[in-house]
């Protein structure tokens, strides 16, 4: 365990003692709280130089963070790097927060086996781990006598992946299992076992447990250049120019998401080009909530796939996403014409909606590369690893995709040894569907900071703040503290709490790297 | 500290919100004699949207001294008590556990409380940036008025807390307030915008009949598009947006409660008493509309506490 009285100035917390060997010679849990791994955000790098990594994995989103942990599960020296001040800060936290199936992916893709596996994978460690799930299943409505014909051959499709549980359901059992629906919907396919879930609890998950168990998180750290070592011999390591000095690494994995292609240019792969594709999302206020039993998506048609509207496990309502294809890879800004149409489409689906107030929009680009499938390779010479391509289904495949990723290393040549047990980890309960701290008798006796309320709206308190402060992956700012708590997230925004929360990080954020 | 406890305790009545209409109402009946009077405030201190107010028009004290908001607040906290309600800050009324019961929450741990009466008074909330469509990047330094009085409550008016060049969007006296806050702090205001059409002498540049149609910035706000009375768009910088104005009801317990609502503004639907459509709740100030003046508010908390007096002693 990270404690904070092992930080250090300038922002670090506990790195291993000096000149101790990066794995003590008992792996055991007890070994593993002297042995957690070094974060930070700014100040020089961790380490002597020429003392090289094991593997450094470039990008920090729920993928990075997904094949750093599965590093840590052995003996290597292994570090998590990423541009960004916190985890998760690109794609991964401005999704549509569901686990897909994989019904609906091209048959035979390495993207359909990976988000069928990586849902299997991710609703076990999600009940291990407390990250918020829930299993509603979904709802593919077809509104017009078009759509309503195309649902067997989806049923197929999703039989060809796997998924054998889908059936077609008519207008009477649609209308009984979903009330709300607006008028004219003929049908639907039912799928069961798409969930929603916390994308930011998930990647911060691996995250934090790849750190316990021994792995360095250096973040605000861009990597600028990549002088590759020699092809053949497997002495001389790949040298890395950061924002924070100079980084040494045997093996490279590359999860840089929308910025996958022009890493790759550093080390002279051009395999494809990433054009980000703009999802703008609607948050409803969670009065919305009972309006929405099911994930409810859209039939795939001519005119592209349509918008979804779907239940939240925070207990809220999100619309979207649009899809519009981009030059700008910053480009998340909303527009006029996407909310207009987002409020005007969710209406459509359940007029209800149209009664209810905003309460969050924001935009997310997914890594698109003109192929139906993600872009995974070995460049074995280069002892050098791509996930890129992974479009919108990172969050679904992460877990199965840090497998085929180890996979990968071992081609370029990555000796793992023996596997450990991975540190415990238990994220705190971020979902309504589990009762909220505050009203946990037990819990707020033994602190009574967990009963009093900071964000009203989202009854986040100022123990659950305190906690996330002092966590082994601490929040950089406000931003970063919402999404590890929910305080600001409510209808309105901040608004009353803000305040009250910058007094709060001020007090108990320092020391964790917090610019 | 009490072990908590799920029993039901029960009191005589329940003010939800210790603001200028929880307090009134609260002050009112608990002179009157109505059993155990208890006012549950979410914040830390008692007194609502005044304490953060620093600038007069809250009326006059009994030597016709104008009073600024927090001296208001103090004043009105004062009577309360001293009529003889009971005053419990820091916690939060999470919902209903049945016809005229509260769920809450509290250091002291969660609690249910029963009661013969039940006064909403939760007050209302500007809209946020999201909730009134407003497209654009995300940037830090986007706020509500509220936000902006809470920031200089807290910290002082100090530019650093807030920013250096700040527009700020709506008219009436929401604005004007946070254009001389703003000021006060040591922030330049680039320009107020509104949608209506008049121009009052804020002494800074007033754009009428105009709307913010975009921000743009990354980290902090860089600047806002604005669209003009005559369909032009042009930019202003600025490093701060304050929204002023816009209330929307603090209506959760209202809704969860199922109280019938009024459907332009979503507050609960009220009798000339203030009784709502559930027999023993009532509702005053703020959540009725927005933006209520102190003194208007505190004299519907009165109002209110009359209604909440008759059914308690058996009238309808």
């Amino acid at each position: 365990m990270i404690r904070p009285g092992h930080r250090r100035p300038g922002g670090t917390v506990a790195s291993r003692p000096a000149g101790a060997p990066g794995r003590g010679a008992s792996p055991g849990p007890a070994d593993r709280t002297e042995d957690g791994g070094h974060v930070s955000r700014r100040g020089p790098l961790p380490g002597r130089a020429g003392d090289a990594y094991d593997v450094v994995v470039v990008g920090a989103g729920v993928v990075g963070c997904a094949i750093a942990r599965a590093l840590a599960r052995y003996r290597l020296r292994v570090a998590l790097v990423d541009a960004a001040d916190d985890v998760g800060e690109g794609t991964s936290k401005a999704n549509t927060a569901i686990l897909h199936t994989g019904f609906d992916a091209a048959p035979g893709t390495l993207e359909a086996g990976l988000v069928r596996a990586g849902h299997r994978l991710l609703t076990a460690y999600a009940a291990e781990t407390g990250i918020p799930l829930e299993p509603v299943g979904a709802l593919l409505v077809a509104w017009d006598e078009e759509q309503r014909a195309a649902l067997p051959g989806l049923a197929a499709k999703a039989a060809r992946n796997g998924h054998h549980a889908t059936r077609v359901v008519g207008a009477d059992e649609l209308r009984r299992r979903e009330p709300h629906l607006g008028p004219g919907a003929l049908g639907a396919l039912a799928v069961p076992g798409e969930s929603i879930v916390c994308p930011w609890s998930t990647t911060l998950a691996y995250a934090t447990q790849a750190v316990l168990s021994g792995v360095d998180l250096l973040l605000g750290c861009r990597v600028t250049d990549v002088v590759p070592g020699p092809r053949s011999g497997a002495g001389a390591p790949h040298r890395l120019a950061t924002t924070r000095g100079p980084l040494t690494a045997r093996f490279l994995v590359n999860a840089c998401g929308l910025h996958a292609d022009g890493f790759d240019a550093l080390l002279g792969v051009r395999d494809f080009t990433v054009t980000p594709r703009r999802g703008q999302l609607l948050v409803l206020d969670a009065y919305a909530r009972p309006l929405v039993r099911h994930v409810l998506l859209p039939v795939p048609g001519p005119l592209g796939k349509g918008v979804l509207v779907t239940p939240t496990v925070y207990g809220n309502v999100l619309v979207g996403p649009t899809a519009e294809d981009l030059d700008d890879r910053t480009a998340t800004g909303t527009t006029a014409d996407g909310l207009a149409g987002l409020r005007e489409q969710g209406a459509r689906i359940v007029p209800a909606l149209a009664e209810e107030e905003v309460t969050a929009a924001y935009a997310g680009l997914r890594a698109a590369t003109g192929r139906e499938d993600y872009r995974c390779a070995a460049h074995a010479g280069l002892r050098y690893v791509t996930i890129g391509g992974i479009r919108s289904t990172g969050l679904s495949s992460s877990l199965a995709l840090a497998e085929h990723a180890l996979g990968l290393l071992a081609e370029c040549g990555l000796r793992t040894g023996p596997e450990r047990p991975l540190a415990a980890v238990r994220m705190p309960n971020l979902g309504e569907a589990s009762p909220r701290p505050c009203r946990d008798a037990a819990a707020v006796a033994r602190d009574p900071e967990l009963g009093a309320v900071v964000c009203h709206c989202e009854h986040v308190t100022r123990g659950e703040v305190r906690a996330a402060l002092a966590s082994p992956v601490p929040p950089a700012g406000l931003a970063g503290l919402r999404r590890r708590t929910r305080a600001g997230t409510g209808r309105c925004q901040g608004g009353h709490c803000r305040p009250a929360l910058r007094a709060l990080f001020e007090e108990y954020g320092k020391g964790a790297g917090v610019r | 500290m009490n072990a908590p406890s799920r029993e039901a305790r029960a009191v005589d009545v329940l003010v939800v919100g210790a603001g200028p209409a929880g307090l009134a109402a609260a002050a009112r009946l608990a002179a009157r004699g109505a059993g155990r009077v208890e006012v549950l405030e979410r914040d830390p201190e008692a007194g609502g949207v005044p304490r953060s107010c620093g600038h007069p028009g809250f009326g006059a004290d009994a030597r016709g001294r104008a009073l600024d908001g927090p001296g208001y607040a103090r004043r009105a906290v004062r009577a309360a008590v001293r009529a003889g309600a009971v005053l419990r800050t820091g916690v939060s009324v999470v919902g209903w556990a049945g016809p005229l019961a509260l769920e809450t929450a509290a250091p002291t741990g969660p609690e249910t409380l029963v009661a013969r009466a039940v006064v909403l008074a939760t007050g209302a909330r500007e809209r946020s940036r999201p909730a009134r469509l407003l497209p654009g990047t995300r940037p830090e330094g986007v706020l509500t008025a509220g936000e902006l009085h809470r920031t200089v409550a807290l910290f002082g008016p100090r530019p650093e807390r807030i920013g250096r060049r700040a527009v700020v969007v709506g008219g009436g006296s929401t604005a004007a307030h946070a254009v001389r806050l703003l000021r006060r702090a040591g922030v330049a205001v680039a320009a107020v915008v509104r949608e209506e059409r008049y121009a009052a002498g804020l002494g800074v540049p007033v754009l009428a009949g105009a709307a913010v149609t975009e921000l743009t910035g990354r980290g902090r706000l860089a600047g806002v598009t604005v669209r003009d009375r005559h369909g032009g768009s042009r930019a202003i910088r600025c490093d701060t947006l304050v929204l002023t104005g816009d209330w929307v009801p603090e209506h959760d317990l209202a809704r969860a409660g199922g109280l019938p609502l009024t459907p332009a503004t979503r507050a609960p639907l009220v009798d000339a008493s203030l009784r709502t459509g559930v027999p023993g709740v009532f509702a005053a100030g703020g959540l009725l509309h927005g933006g209520t003046p102190a003194v208007r508010a505190s004299a519907e908390g009165r109002t209110a506490a009359e209604a909440v007096w008759t059914h308690l002693n058996g009238g309808a």
